[in-house]
């Protein structure tokens, strides 16, 4: 296949949410092209009515006895959130509201330095137009 | 010379604790001194956790007092990759994303080796979430190869592979995904045993590749390998992938000798790009094993040739699946600016988090299972795979095992393949198989090089059938000198400088 373009860096990395520095989609290119050529190998063999092997070993799925056990206690369960609002993980608005992100209740909490110089490749996250059924 | 108390087996510290010959707190403070001494210059540890370890021993002596046998791994001082989940013991896979992480619970492996009697000395060095050959991808700091400290211990389980090397520990467990535990024992000049898929229960270890990955141990001696086998494998109901199985008995049979074996090499793995020497101290060791009574034939797997292409589709689309939980909302790092949304918090955490070859590997794996690509790619990878799982399948119809190097080459330097993912991932040109097709193999040392690097020699299994594996190399190696040879201790803690050139003038000694 042809090379990657830029934008199929930028498409991948937002199906994978995954934030990139300019020169990172520069070098993902590049490698990531490099790469897949060695994958063209794979075109040639043939695999004509081959079922695709899912797992190392045959398995079927194991059912256990519907008996209740002990979970993990709620304090190990969100006592490492980086943020949490006494027994709940919590997290930047999902939806826009109205009145604006300002809604954001993360907002008290801060987040991290990050800057965003180029000013993409997921600016929009309530719109994916790439979002796709994997 | 008898051998220093940090160099022998974890099988002999056994024997000498539950004897109370040696107590077990004399065991880990020797342990940690030699830690202390030589881990500056080599980095295999993260974290050292010598209040517990101290404490563990203590537990153990007390135990032996009132005459109770702690296990067979009785004080033994064992090491964990850090991707091992340990409860009240930081566990970061060797990521900045999981930096700080403290887990609320212990791995199956770790409450195994606990209750065989085993101190954890701490937590060991890796490539990011297992995900790399040289250990270089580590997010805190490289690793050095005990025999030459300008060069690489392999990887993933770099930091095992130089700690059980270099005597900072008896034993340690690694993960073996593609390679991960032969590579560098190959590299380190140990032994390296990754199990048969599903032998070892995975409960607890964080996940890269779920139909790849498989715990295994590090040790200086088979013998190691097979009780530290022992110990960890058997069916856990927590990891619906683990075999119901109970754990296999293989220390006894380890020395019933290979007469009658037969094993193959395939052709198809006469590659170019293997170093002569390699290709010297294999041709060797096979020899070896053929005057201890073994067959040798020429045996084909018509898609070697495919198994790293499969591997590089197969492994970073799972491990793409696997690392979508590091979304900074549960545990670890958390970026961005606030204010700006849940997928931004997403995307800059996981932006900030991972390293390049975690990134890498996220982007090669989520293009594989892409709409529209899923066919051509992931798809076609599996079909790749079942006919490669079909070639061991007819070779395992004419021979017992199959014979090659481990690696095409010897430790390379720090920096040589960086820059180069292709490169770096061609040193796994002979590990992936195995894994591929959920078979049992192991890395033992079986030369050096003339600058005095280790070779290894790696033989493959049929599933499940770790006893044959273990007692050939186990054969091979009372027949060698090649595993008792040490690292110059003048790289590890500047004394004993001319301890290098002693060993160089062992040179590659073949049967006794």
């Amino acid at each position: 296949m042809a090379p990657l373009t830029r934008e199929d860096v930028l498409a991948i990395a937002r199906l994978a949410r995954l934030h990139l520095e300019p020169d990172e989609v520069e070098r993902l290119r590049g490698e990531l092209s490099a790469i897949l050529a060695h994958m063209e190998r794979l075109a040639a063999v043939d695999t004509t009515g081959v079922e695709p092997m899912t797992h190392a070993v045959p398995m079927t799925l194991r059912l256990r006895a519907d008996e209740v056990e002990p979970p993990l206690s709620v304090e190990d369960a969100v006592g490492q959130a980086p943020d949490r609002d006494g027994d709940l993980f919590r997290v930047p608005h999902i939806l826009k509201t109205a009145s604006g992100p300002a809604a954001d209740p993360a907002a008290r909490a801060g987040g991290g330095p990050d800057e965003d110089p180029d000013g993409d490749p997921d600016e929009d996250p309530d719109e994916d137009p790439d979002e796709e059924k994997m | 010379m008898s051998e220093a108390l940090h160099y022998l087996p974890a099988t002999e510290l056994a024997r000498r604790v539950r004897a109370r010959e040696l107590g077990a707190v004399e065991l880990v403070r020797v342990t940690l001194e030699r830690i202390a001494a030589a881990d500056p210059r080599l980095g295999s540890f993260l974290h050292v956790d010598a209040d517990g370890a101290e404490r563990r021993a203590a537990e153990i002596d007390a135990a032996l007092a009132r005459r109770v046998d702690p296990g067979p791994l009785a004080g033994v001082p064992v090491a964990l990759k850090d991707v091992l989940v340990t409860r009240g013991l930081p566990t970061t896979a060797g990521s900045k994303i999981l930096d700080g992480w403290i887990p609320p619970y212990d791995a199956t492996v770790v409450e195994r080796l606990r209750a065989a009697g085993a101190v954890i000395l701490g937590k060991l060095n890796l490539d990011e979430f297992a995900m790399g050959s040289s250990n270089e991808n580590s997010a805190f700091h490289p690793v050095h190869n005990p025999w030459d400290l300008d060069r690489v211990p392999g990887g993933s389980s770099g930091g095992a592979a130089a700690a059980v090397a270099a005597g900072l520990c008896a034993a340690a467990l690694g993960t073996d995904t593609g390679g991960s535990i032969r590579q560098p024992a190959s590299l380190c000049g140990v032994v390296g045993l990754k199990p048969t898929y599903g032998r070892v229960p995975r409960w607890g270890v964080i996940a890269f590749a779920s139909s790849l990955d498989q715990v295994g141990p590090l040790c200086r001696t088979v013998g190691d390998a097979a009780l530290m086998l022992e110990v960890i494998a058997g069916f856990d109901p927590r990891d619906s992938t683990s075999i119901a199985e109970p754990a296999p008995r293989l220390v006894a049979g380890l020395g019933r000798g290979i007469s009658g074996l037969t094993i193959g090499r395939p052709r198809e793995l006469e590659l170019p790009g293997v170093d002569p020497e390699v290709t010297f101290a294999v041709d060797e060791a096979i020899e070896v094993l053929v005057h201890l009574g073994a067959t040798v034939t020429d045996v084909s797997l018509p898609h070697a040739r495919d198994w790293l292409p499969t591997y590089y589709l197969v492994a970073p689309a799972e491990a793409s699946s696997n690392l979508a939980r590091y979304d900074g909302v549960r545990y670890g790092l958390r970026a961005g600016p606030p204010g700006q949304g849940l997928h931004d918090m997403y995307s800059r955490t996981r932006g900030s988090g991972f390293g390049a070859e975690a990134k890498r590997r996220i982007m090669l794996g989520t293009f594989a299972l892409r709409s529209g690509y899923y066919d051509a790619y992931y798809k076609k990878a599996q079909q790749v795979r079942a006919l490669i799982a079909a070639d061991y399948a007819r070779a395992f119809t004419e021979v017992d095992l199959i014979a090659t190097p481990t690696s095409p080459t010897a430790a390379f330097r720090l920096g040589e393949k960086t820059h180069d993912p292709v490169a770096m991932y061609l040193t796994d040109v002979f590990t992936l198989g195995a894994p591929l097709a959920g078979l049992p193999a192991i890395s033992v040392p079986c030369g050096f090089t003339p600058e005095g690097l280790p070779i290894g020699l790696q033989l493959t299994a049929r599933a499940l059938d770790e006893a044959t594996l273990l007692r050939a190399a186990a054969a091979y190696e009372r027949a060698t000198e090649h595993g008792s040879r040490r690292p110059p201790e003048s790289n590890l803690t500047g004394e004993g400088a001319s301890a290098g050139a002693g060993a160089a003038a062992l040179g590659r000694g073949g049967a006794r």
